[in-house]
């Protein structure tokens, strides 16, 4: 054999298909995250906004509900002394400091965020999740048991979300649970419909009818099989749901259901109370609502991100 | 004149991080008036990337186009864009692989038609809704008023084909350019429309490039038959000798991979070892050497050069098969016995 | 064809059944009890057991459903506590405001937002794509009200272009005729009535036209990118049929299809928005009288308004869904 005819070898060797498949979906959809600038941008976003929320005591110059300022305020007819030295984004109406009223609002903005997505993000889950269940794999006691459970949900979705906030928020009494409570209620026939719809297309699958066919039990199939499958636009879902969760507890917040607690400063109530140093003062307004607008648009960017990366169309 | 004179080809996708692809690398061909001219090979080869870049119909971004393409004299490739839009639908047609997907499912089968003769005859009103009938007529298609106010999935899949070809042919084109129409059909449909493109060739004189990777198809229809591999023309012939006398070796691995229902009992296929991504490049030597029973070491010097016979036949090969091996060949396998598979005596060629 | 029509009709029964009995769920989870719908908060012990007595809230909760009911189908909304007027008339004196004020929104939303995202999915991968999407987004994670502020500040009060507030300059000369301010102006031939209505409406409709434009722009270029890949437009071009047809026959007729039944959707965040930006802007629609009704704790309002527009919300979805079918052709029939 000459060495010509062995490089011929060789190459052939090379340029054999090497195995692409074999990689599951989120490794994949991992990979094209990385590289992508918008879900980089909006990770990074996120990463800050936590670590802000974390080390927020540590990092707040002042006492948020300390009133050092406040003489200044009375004293000048309502002048509020902006960005100086000592208050690097100025004093708000009682002669609190600014930024550490933003800085310790982040927690719970990112409070009323996870809780309000996690109450919808779990029982929407669940009630999706049996519906989708029952309906993809047992038939006609299935598609009984989907009806109601959808009728429900539907009911929700007849009522636009703020006015189902402003409904459940009015039963519950001002506060920052009520707001999570109402903000979580909103997001749970999201996730429901979301979840169904997922499991449903599952489960016309090839690898379900398969497993059937081989003689699989169907809570087996449904728990081990279907479920994590179902997953992908769920937590998509999920992540935007965050940003949606925060823009809305601000809207509540605005219209006087939110949390008024003069020591645990929220973003929303913030942008609420702004509302009557408008004309003077506006960039009370416009810290909080930048805060919000920055740590919405961060969730947004990785979910949606997240939805192009796990796309199954998009896949090579 | 030739119709259409293709010289050297080319065309390359090059998207943002990744490896230039040649798609098509240097092919040329020509087309006279009324001829049937065949481009077969595998799925990847780039037989429908020419046909497009014929069209104008690749996109404009990560996509460069070399060479020239004659069509009486003037170059597709370099006219400008609005010259070659009213070219389109009127001196040259194409048909696609997928009926159902080709047609715009919001939209009646009749304004499909009719907004072709508005476009290129300009025919508007009853004029053109007759014409369209006559049209859906002289396809076959039957009960042709009704049809001009159904939709697409209303119609069965050989009937949007016959559909299509006929909004092809509506202002009688004179090169019409079919990209694998049957591949998604039956069987038996398959048969009705290569008859019914034979007929509409005939009568109008069109020409016609065939774009398959069907070697049955082209058998019975083509007057000469280019084969592709790689992005490039390794084997070029009239029908008769490309089937008796293959003389490149992936032709000759084409035509033996053909299953014949008389062959012996147990017999194995004879599939082409490996796959169209086990190449190499062109320039590296020839791109079909990793797969080839009969390549040598000057296989890997270069790309090999052209060869013309003196019959026309043309190949691209520095070790290709001749007849002799050809014939001990089709000993042993009864499917190459060219003969039997191109019969001009015979209307419907061979056993399919 | 009208089967489907009478079918679906038919299916909104139990939905508005259902939104019923969650309404008188509501009503009975009330801080106070349901009769804190009916009375002031500053009501004595002997009033409230009169009240009790006289709504027969002692009875079986099926026969208080019953009654609920009956008062509903009578389209009896009860009284608001801030005015005393019936909560339907104050619901009907200020509906025009809104429907004017969600219009304008809507034909914003849609009349920049379609062709923003056609023109982005035409130029994709390219500059003007990444910020159009990128400001899509952004116009998704903007407060509402915030946008008003913003809008209230910079061109009404520093710039002066916009009036600030209200639906029409105080003072000025316009006669009603269907308290559809800018129609009225032009019924009545009182054109400077009319253009005065409409620019009280500009600032808060692009305010509330923010997030459906958004959603819009990003669903239009989602949807045009993958109408573009489609075989159909590549048939079109093949036959050499001129850009314009292309893209109005094919591209955007197929296009369009998914984004049109978002409409309706959309038509929700709407009128919730509307909530939020009539206060701002002190408009005078049924948002900005939620919003006082709200901080009032005037419960017959709130319930009231809240289920009208839920039924309208559910009507318009349903309109929408139809129109689908005239739209599609593949979903006609049977």
């Amino acid at each position: 054999m000459s060495t010509k005819t062995e490089r011929i070898d060789r190459l052939a060797e090379l340029t054999a298909r090497t195995d692409e498949g074999g990689h599951g979906l989120w490794y994949e959809a991992f990979r094209r995250l990385r590289r992508s600038p918008l879900a980089i941008t909006g990770a990074v976003i996120i990463a800050i906004f936590v670590l802000i929320a974390i080390l927020a005591p540590w990092l707040a110059p002042y006492d948020p509900a300390s009133q050092l300022w406040l003489s200044e305020i009375r004293g000048s007819e309502g002048f509020i002394p902006g960005p100086r030295p000592e208050n690097w984004l100025g004093v708000d109406g009682l002669g609190r400091d600014e930024l550490s009223r933003l800085i310790i609002g982040s927690r719970q903005s990112l409070l009323v965020g996870v809780v309000a997505t996690l109450l919808g993000f779990t029982v929407g889950a669940i009630l999706g999740g049996l519906s989708g269940a029952f309906l993809g794999m047992f038939g006609k006691p299935g598609r009984w048991i989907d009806s109601v459970l959808m009728r429900f949900n539907d009911m929700a979705l007849a009522v636009p979300s703020l006015l189902l906030a402003i409904s459940v928020a009015t039963i519950l009494g001002q506060g920052l649970v009520t707001v999570m409570i109402a903000v979580g209620v909103t997001q749970v026939p999201v996730f429901a419909r979301l979840l169904r719809g997922s499991m449903l297309a599952q489960s016309h699958s090839d690898y379900v009818l398969a497993s059937t066919a081989l003689g699989v039990r169907k809570k087996r199939i449904v728990l081990n099989h279907i479920l994590p499958n179902s997953m992908s636009p769920v937590l998509v879902q999920a992540t935007l749901s965050l940003a949606t969760a925060i823009i809305e507890a601000a809207g509540l917040s605005f219209l006087g259901l939110g949390g008024a607690d003069a020591s645990n400063p929220e973003w929303g109530v913030m942008l609420a109370d702004s509302q009557q140093y408008l004309a003077t003062n506006l960039r009370l307004a416009v810290y909080p609502a930048v805060a919000i607008i920055i740590t919405a648009l961060g969730f947004t960017l990785l979910g949606e991100a997240m939805r192009e990366a796990l796309d199954p169309k998009l896949r090579k | 004149m030739a119709l259409l004179e293709v010289e050297d080809l080319a065309v390359t996708f090059q998207r943002k991080g990744t490896r230039p692809v040649h798609a098509v690398d240097g092919v040329s061909f020509t087309v006279a008036e009324g001829q049937v001219v065949g481009l077969v090979g595998e799925s990847g080869c780039g037989k429908s990337v020419t046909s497009l870049a014929l069209m104008g119909l690749l996109a404009k971004r990560g996509v460069k186009v070399g060479g020239r393409a004659l069509f009486e004299g003037n170059d597709l490739l370099t006219m400008p864009n609005s010259s070659l839009r009213d070219m389109r639908g009127s001196e040259m047609a194409m048909i696609f692989q997928d009926p159902l997907s080709s047609l715009n499912p919001v939209v009646p089968i009749g304004l499909q038609v009719t907004e072709v003769l508005k476009r290129h005859r300009g025919m508007k009103g009853e004029p053109a809704q007759k014409e369209a009938a006559d049209l859906l007529d002289r396809v076959g298609i039957p009960d042709p008023r009704r049809r001009l106010k159904e939709y697409p999935h209303q119609l069965s899949g050989g009937m949007r084909q016959r559909a299509l070809i006929a909004m092809a042919v509506a202002c009688k084109p004179r090169l019409l350019i079919a990209d694998e129409p049957t591949t998604a059909l039956d069987v038996t449909i398959q048969a009705q429309i290569l008859e019914l493109l034979k007929e509409l060739v005939a009568q109008e004189g069109t020409a016609l490039i065939m774009i398959t990777h069907d070697l049955g198809v082209v058998a019975g229809l083509c007057d000469e038959i280019n084969v592709m591999y790689a992005g490039r023309v390794v084997e070029a012939a009239a029908r008769r000798p490309l089937f008796a006398n293959p003389t490149h070796p992936y032709s000759v691995g084409l035509l033996g991979s053909i299953p014949r229902l008389d062959a012996p009992k147990g017999e194995k296929l004879r599939p082409i070892p490996g796959s169209v991504r086990d190449n190499i490049a062109w320039v590296d030597g020839c791109a079909f050497a990793p797969r080839c029973a009969h390549r040598t070491d000057e296989c890997l010097d270069g790309p090999p050069a052209l060869v013309q016979t003196y019959t026309g036949h043309s190949y691209r090969c520095v070790n290709p098969f001749t007849s002799d091996e050809v014939e001990a060949a089709a000993a042993s396998a009864p499917i190459l016995r060219a003969p039997a598979i191109v019969d001009p005596s015979t209307e419907t060629d061979g056993e399919r | 064809m009208l089967r489907y029509i009478v079918r679906r009709l038919l299916q909104l029964i139990p939905t508005l059944f259902g939104l019923s009995i969650l309404l008188f769920a509501w009503l009975h989870s009330l801080p106070g009890g349901p009769e804190a719908a009916l009375l002031d908060v500053r009501a004595t012990d002997a009033k409230r057991a009169e009240i009790r007595s006289a709504l027969g809230l002692d009875e079986p909760l099926l026969v208080q459903y019953g009654r609920f009911m009956q008062r509903l189908l009578r389209l009896d909304l009860g009284d608001s506590f801030t005015t005393g007027t019936p909560v339907m008339e104050e619901f009907g004196r200020r509906f025009p405001a809104t429907v004017e004020l969600t219009i304008v929104a809507m034909v914003i939303a849609i009349g920049a937002g379609i062709p923003l995202g056609y023109l982005a999915a035409r130029r994709h991968g390219r500059l003007f794509d990444g910020l159009t999407v990128t400001g899509s987004l952004l116009g998704i994670c903007v407060p509402i009200f915030f946008l008003g502020f913003i809008l209230k500040a910079i061109f009404a009060v520093q710039l002066g272009w916009f009036p600030s507030l209200g639906r029409q300059t105080p003072g000025i000369d316009a006669t009603r005729v269907t308290d559809f301010y800018v129609l009225d102006g032009i019924l009545t031939q009182e054109w400077d009535a009319s253009w005065d209505a409409l620019v009280h409406l500009i600032l808060p409709a692009i305010a509330l036209a923010s997030i459906p434009f958004a959603i819009i722009v990003r669903m239009t270029r989602a949807s045009v990118l993958e109408v573009l890949g489609e075989d159909y437009v590549r048939t079109a071009e093949a036959k050499g049929l001129r850009e314009n047809t292309v893209r109005g026959r094919h591209v955007l007729r197929n296009a369009m299809l998914p984004v049109v039944t978002s409409i309706g959707l959309l038509t929700g965040g709407l009128l919730s928005g509307a909530v939020l930006t009539e206060t701002v802007f002190v408009f005078g629609g049924i948002g900005s009288f939620l919003a006082t009704a709200i901080s009032n704790r005037d419960y017959p309002v709130l319930m009231g308004f809240i289920m009208i527009i839920a039924v309208i919300y559910v009507l318009i979805n349903l309109a929408v869904d139809l129109s689908y079918s005239v739209l599609d052709p593949r979903v006609r029939v049977r």
